[in-house]
């Protein structure tokens, strides 16, 4: 009965003293996208190994948008973005004082799969359009609707959930609105889920980041895009990407760095580190790096303390990373 | 009425019988069922994880590469939230139920109470999470913490404590109580000396069911902001930090974490399959964990039990 005494008066001791400020210094806090995740945990996972464990940092999953708003609550040093910031979100992080780098770190390749057995050779952005578009909904459900010479048969669509910055870039560039799609199709956030459900159906389709279809070849099959009537389809890799042909479905995610935080010793290395390695590893977790030359670009903008976005806010599908990189950014 | 014969007495009997058989029959059909699901669900993760069950698993943290990747950062803090969380839940459900059962006067306000426990013990954990984030993270100050981790989870917990606290106080005969007033005790000294020892392998099981039930839980933690990727342990009491200073008594309830659950959701949703005999592998731990701390509330109750002499 003493030791439970003592154990409780410990215990109520540890409550008290506990106070607001946090206990570890040198960590480097990082939040965001679950699509640029991979790239990160890569990054940090070899940091803390360069750095033979004096640096810590940590990487949480909320999402881009819940990112950006623990980002512009000055909670994290770091916020994974995997579309630019939005206005609301600028507005936010102005009003809380915080400035803030845009660097692109890859490009995501928006993959559409198909079921290895479908008679799908190609696709075109006029074809997923009328596919997707909100208006389909409840209308749209055979292959011969959209073109004649294909079967009769039902289409099964998968996508990945309205919280997913894949599902805003993709109706961004397809619709030709953010967010506007139909609904009544298979949503999943777990992109796995998706695969698994193309892979089983013959008369499936579906799109979702690069990497999931680059782990699963077997099991799927990749669509050329056709961009415009007249042009040829281009199947996503990493030199349709990177030269620009895999359009409108290709596009850069990104980190933002806190200024702040930026003039911290364990941040600004982690930032270095990232723009020194992201090459590498993100192509390790099957991402499209950047041209070489973009990295060192985002490194010399740090230090001409080049702040704010080059987007103004808006979404924005088909630019090149050197002509985004020579914009003048806004905060 | 006609007497029945022998035959239809016997008749009679059978068919009885025979219900009785049948019923019998399903009851194990059922229980069958419900074994075979979880034995299947064990062996399932078992095999799949089975390359994993290495000490490295379990000392390595997460990694990009699914091979190194482990489970260190998750099982400590899966551990030390349960910590947290049996130490602000246990005395303040086991309280709140002696107060319930044995002090409070029977009148509306005490039934308003006991309905609305009743209800928290039904409001979906997310709600619980939404809650300790304005409260434990930014109003008190805590931060993404063990310490937030472990107060949300107490909340959630403390319902089916002081509902299990209040059962097996209720199971122990009035005498026990009577005798011990009629002696001159005090209500304190009765319940000290009594009620709570006797009670305590019911409130046990009940503290246990909760904590299973605590380990499991994914959306509080992650809305009071639980990290996915940490490669640190939380500063143990009393050792060197990397700043030269030493790490207070407490110091860890303050630090970053992640627990199982976020683990694992986090590799079945990668992109590599290899992932997935990760995640199979850390269900079959987390399975293990809920198992061996329902084992150790079974042992526990038997070694009461033995004591109780009424």
């Amino acid at each position: 009965m003493m030791k439970h005494r003592i154990l409780s008066a410990l215990a109520l001791a540890g409550f008290a003293m506990v106070g607001a400020q946090p206990v570890l210094a040198q960590v480097v806090k990082v939040d965001g996208s679950s699509t640029v995740y991979p790239i990160t945990e890569a990054v940090a996972e070899d940091f803390q190994k360069a750095k033979k464990n004096a640096v810590k940092v940590t990487v949480g999953i909320s999402g881009t948008g819940g990112g950006f708003k623990k980002f512009c609550r000055g909670e994290i040093d770091v916020s994974d973005a995997s579309r630019p910031i939005l206005k609301a979100e600028m507005e936010a992080c102005k009003q809380a004082g915080i400035q803030y780098y845009e660097l692109p770190v890859a490009f995501d390749a928006i993959t559409v799969v198909v079921n290895p057995k479908s008679f799908l050779k190609d696709i075109s952005v006029e074809q997923l359009k009328a596919m997707w578009e909100p208006v389909a909904q409840g209308k749209v459900s055979k292959w011969n609707q959209i073109n004649p010479a294909w079967p009769d048969a039902p289409i099964k669509l998968f996508g990945p959930g309205a919280d997913s910055g894949t599902f805003d870039y993709f109706t961004e560039a397809v619709v030709g609105k953010a967010k506007s799609s139909r609904g009544d199709y298979t949503a999943s956030e777990d992109d796995n889920v998706l695969v698994q459900g193309i892979s089983r159906d013959v008369n499936a389709i579906g799109y979702f980041g690069y990497a999931y279809y680059a782990e699963n070849t077997g099991k799927l099959k990749a669509l050329p895009v056709i961009e415009k009537a007249g042009k040829a389809g281009v199947a996503p890799s990493e030199k349709t990407v990177l030269d620009g042909s895999y359009q409108p479905l290709s596009r850069p995610i990104f980190i933002y760095v806190n200024a702040k935080s930026y003039e911290k010793p364990e941040v600004k290395e982690f930032v270095e580190y990232y723009m020194k390695e992201g090459a590498k590893l993100s192509k390790e977790v099957k991402y499209v790096p950047l041209p070489a030359k973009a990295y060192t670009v985002n490194l010399e903008h740090i230090a001409k303390k080049k702040l704010g976005t080059v987007f103004g806010g808006n979404a924005e599908v088909g630019v090149t990373i050197e002509a985004l990189q020579k914009r003048e950014g806004s905060l | 009425m006609k007497p029945l014969t022998t035959e239809e007495i016997r008749a009679v009997i059978a068919r009885g019988k025979l219900k009785d058989t049948l019923f019998k029959a399903l009851g194990i059909l059922c229980l069958a069922f419900g074994l075979l699901v979880i034995v299947a669900l064990i062996l399932d993760m078992a095999i799949k994880g089975a390359d994993r069950f290495t000490l490295d698993f379990f000392l390595n943290f997460a990694s990009r590469r699914a091979t190194q990747a482990g489970i260190l950062s998750a099982w400590v803090g899966s551990l030390l939230v349960m910590f947290v969380t049996a130490l602000a839940a246990v005395p303040l459900g086991v309280a709140a139920g002696v107060y319930l059962e044995e002090y409070a006067p029977r009148n509306w306000m005490t039934q308003v109470i006991e309905i609305n426990i009743a209800n928290l013990a039904a409001v979906p954990s997310i709600v619980y999470g939404l809650l300790a984030l304005g409260i434990f993270v930014y109003q008190f100050g805590f931060g993404q913490s063990i310490l937030s981790a472990g107060l949300t989870l107490a909340l959630l917990i403390l319902p089916i404590i002081i509902v299990a606290t209040r059962e097996a106080i209720r199971a122990i005969p009035a005498m026990i109580r009577e005798g011990s007033m009629a002696v001159g005790a005090t209500r304190w000294q009765t319940c000290r000396y009594h009620i709570i020892p006797y009670a305590m392998p019911g409130i046990l099981t009940g503290v246990i069911i909760g904590l299973a039930r605590a380990i499991g839980e994914t959306a509080p933690i992650i809305t009071i902001g639980a990290l996915t990727f940490i490669a640190f342990l939380p500063p143990a009491p009393l050792t060197a930090l990397p700043d030269g200073g030493t790490a207070g008594l407490f110091d860890w309830v303050m630090a970053p974490f992640t627990v199982m659950p976020i683990q694992i959701f986090n590799w079945t949703s990668r992109p590599d399959p290899a992932f997935e005999i990760n995640a199979a592998a850390a269900g079959f731990v987390l399975m293990a964990m809920v198992l061996a701390m329902n084992a150790l509330a079974i042992w526990l109750r038997y070694r009461m039990r033995k004591n109780i002499k009424w």
